[in-house]
């Protein structure tokens, strides 16, 4: 645990672009992988000798692989319109959180050693020698990136600071200096097949304990199947979603949802990850053999169709990136997009008058959306642009009777990372994420303030652990973050549940 | 032939091969280095002509730099279209028999210089006065803008103040143009925008001026969302599934 003290950023009521504060946040590192987990992903378990070098060369190979990162490297023109975009730099003032600033850390070492201009007059272009202090601000400030992407939507050139971060992440990785959280992450869901290293019997536990835990509430013995060869459907899903609050109730969403649609559905224990920490560090390798899982799950279980559960991250990959890293996926059903998302999956059944709904369940809340970043901004929902930002609302609307927006510039593409994402939501840097959770606190605080607001829905397993971490830090309930399938698991009315009015009563009262 | 004639002629043309070569290298580059994964920064359009007009959306209003920050688009946009309409303007001096457009715009083309200059003191201004924009300048961030400027304003001398002969100068390039080497005049404001005009022309690909190519080839701006139904195997990632 870090326990430097700091203090909780204020909220606003109008944003504010704090004054640069330079070195403020160079104390905030995560702790460094061990030898045994580095090795264990095929990176070198400490610095190596030579490691000036082959960070160069690290660094060359990805720019050949890589069209993004050569050309990042060479466009920006320091015009400044993304310096004020970044969530870690609103929240900490720290100069170095500006995503132009973030990426001149890599790019004034490319310049150095690979360019002409960088060569011959370093000085000129703002050119440095890879040091020890270079490697050392790399290992800060790219892991004070949560690859949110906000600065892309911004930047004239589409600049995408997470690829930076990522290669930046890799390079570091390649010479023996990775990050724990998330090497030791990969390396568990690559041999136990999840992140927290649940192994199928606790699995087989936890969703017996749902099942008994659904039916008590419900009446109706909704399943929660696990390695059911022959179902429909493969639910992915973050390990989160197995136990922690609000992440679980979400879970009994889904499986109340699918068991009101009337498939046959299931989990697999050899792929019971949606998440894939592979991207976090940039390696293709890494993110690859995660999602080869999936397709062994989706091929030793005959399923005809891969939904993935609610999750940011999960989703980006799965949606941008599966296909292609682990398809083609002509074995499945080509009515249905692979994969997809929960929410296109509710939604669609809503779209068809499918599903009952009784709003009035969630009247004790009003409640806000927030966007996570890798949906609004790395993917999509539905066939149109957009959808990502559109469906979950339309689902929200449908089950609950009072939604508010926060203020239009902290929502949909624009909006705020929740501070936790990107291989960041660990203990070892909770000043970073209490601070750079700033923004989207302060949008909260607006809506709470203005319009009575009680609680906020996400979809992002990152996102609601993160929030229930800092709401606290900033006055709030940490109970406020809710899953949007837990709005939808409280609304839905199973056409099957015993509806005698005795029944209700006794429901009623051991509530109370 | 004067020794003035051909040092300019000789400058002009090093220049432009550097140019030339320095740019077709970077596109080549660009084009060559595979994007093994989808990342266009969504919403994205979901077809060709979508991107197409996101693109043209991006380099003609630019679009993105709007949302972000309205002082740096104003002053980015006057000077870029400020800049379009004197380069048009200059067209007439490689043309022996100018297109109608290029003579129609002549008078526009000759204020829009005023724009040009206005814009990059502007931009020269953030960079001095945002602190955040300062933290982030290098040296060649400033001296790029004062090149510019200091190329407008040349140019501007002699349009404005004190004239050149500018009928020589047309002769001088149209001659480059067929390999010969005419006059040119000996006016300093000439010489001193010329002597500019091919520097910025050597640094061009050498420098950050990069990004008018570079932002044709931006994969979070260039590339349709549709990684579902299509797989997008890099050569290099084709490899691992041997
Ligand atoms: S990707 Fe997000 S966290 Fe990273 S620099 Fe950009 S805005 Fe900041
Ligand atoms: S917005 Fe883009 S071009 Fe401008 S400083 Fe930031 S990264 Fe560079």
């Amino acid at each position: 645990m870090n326990v430097a003290d700091f203090d909780t950023p204020e909220l606003h009521e109008y944003p504010l672009i704090p004054k640069l504060k330079e070195g403020v946040m160079a104390h905030s590192k995560p702790y460094v992988a061990k030898p045994q987990f580095q090795e264990a992903l095929g990176f070198p378990g400490e610095l190596v000798d030579n490691w000036e070098e082959k960070a160069l060369e690290k660094l060359d190979d990805l720019r050949g692989r890589y069209r993004s990162l050569q050309v990042y490297l060479d466009s920006c023109v320091k015009c400044g319109a993304c310096t004020d975009k970044c969530h870690y730099y609103l929240g900490t003032s720290d100069p170095k959180n500006m995503p132009v600033a973030r990426q001149d850390l890599l790019r004034q070492v490319y310049r150095r050693y690979r360019t002409f201009a960088g060569k011959y007059f370093p000085k000129l272009v703002g050119a440095k020698d890879l040091t020890r202090d270079v490697l050392d601000d790399w290992y800060s400030y790219f892991h004070q990136c949560s690859q949110c992407r906000r600065c892309s939507v911004y930047c004239p050139y589409g600049i995408d600071t997470a690829e930076i971060s990522m290669a930046a992440r890799e390079i570091m990785d390649s010479i023996g200096v990775g990050q724990k959280y998330c090497n030791e992450i990969i390396g568990k869901a690559g041999t136990i097949g999840n992140n927290l290293g649940l192994p199928e019997p606790a699995l087989a536990d936890t969703l017996e304990g749902l099942e008994e835990e659904v039916e008590e509430d419900t009446g109706v013995p909704v399943k929660f199947p696990l390695d059911q060869k022959g179902a429909e459907i493969l639910l992915v899903t973050p390990s989160a979603d197995f136990f922690a609050e609000p992440h679980v109730d979400g879970l009994i969403g889904y499986a109340k949802v699918f068991h009101e649609a009337g498939v046959s559905w299931t989990m697999s224990s050899y792929a019971s990850e949606a998440a894939n920490f592979g991207m976090f560090i940039g390696s293709y390798e890494n993110m690859r053999d995660l999602s080869m899982r999936v397709r062994k799950a989706a091929l030793d279980l005959g399923v005809k169709r891969i939904v993935f559960g609610e999750c940011g991250h999960a989703w980006r990959v799965a949606y941008s990136f599966l296909n292609t890293l682990a398809g083609p996926f002509d074995f499945l059903d080509p009515n249905y997009p692979v994969p997809q998302h929960i929410c296109e999956f509710t939604y669609d059944l809503i779209q068809k008058n499918k599903l009952k709904f009784d709003k009035s369940e969630n009247d004790h809340m009003t409640l806000t959306f927030h966007d996570s970043c890798n949906v609004a901004r790395a993917s999509r929902m539905g066939d149109k642009p957009g959808g990502q930002f559109d469906i979950p609302r339309a689902i929200i609307r449908a089950v609950c009777n009072n939604y508010v927006d926060m203020p239009a510039d902290y929502i949909k593409e624009a909006t705020f990372c929740c501070g936790g994402g990107g291989g960041l939501l660990t203990d070892d840097l909770m000043e970073l994420r209490v601070k750079g959770a700033q923004p989207r606190m302060e949008a909260y605080k607006r809506v709470v303030d203005d319009n009575g607001v009680t609680n906020v829905a996400a979809i992002c397993a990152i996102c609601k652990s993160q929030f229930t971490k800092v709401l606290p830090y900033y006055g709030f309930g940490m109970t406020d973050i809710v899953s949007v399938h837990q709005l939808v698991s409280e609304a839905l009315i199973l056409s099957d549940a015993p509806s005698d009015e005795e029944d209700e009563a006794t429901e009623t009262e051991s509530e109370a | 032939m004067s020794a003035l004639s051909v040092t300019y002629a000789i400058l002009f043309y090093a220049a432009t091969l550097l140019l030339v070569v320095g740019l077709v290298r970077k596109i080549a580059l660009y084009a060559r280095t595979p994007a093994p994964l989808k990342i266009p920064t969504t919403p994205a359009p979901v077809s060709r002509s979508g991107v197409v007009m996101r693109m043209v959306h991006e380099v003609v209003l630019f679009t993105s730099l709007f949302k972000a920050t309205k002082w740096t688009w104003l002053f980015g946009w006057l000077f870029h279209l400020g800049l379009l309409l004197v380069l048009l303007r200059h067209l007439r001096y490689f043309q022996a028999d100018t297109w109608f457009w290029v003579d129609l715009i002549q008078p526009f083309g000759k204020y829009a210089s005023f724009a040009m200059i206005i814009g990059l003191l502007g931009l020269f201004a953030r960079r001095i006065f945002v602190d955040r924009v300062r933290y982030i300048s290098s040296p060649s961030d400033y001296l790029m803008l004062l090149l510019l400027i200091a190329i407008g304003v040349s140019g501007m001398m002699m349009t404005f103040v004190a004239h050149t002969d500018i009928v020589m100068v047309k002769a001088f390039f149209l001659g480059l143009l067929r390999f010969t080497i005419e006059p040119l005049p000996g006016d300093a404001f000439l010489l001193v925008h010329l002597t500019l005009v091919a520097l910025l022309m050597i640094i061009f690909p050498i420098s950050k001026l990069l990004h008018a190519p570079g932002v044709f080839f931006s994969p979070s701006r260039n590339q349709v969302d549709n990684p579902r139904e299509k797989r997008h195997l890099a050569p290099w990632a084709a490899e691992l599934e041997k």
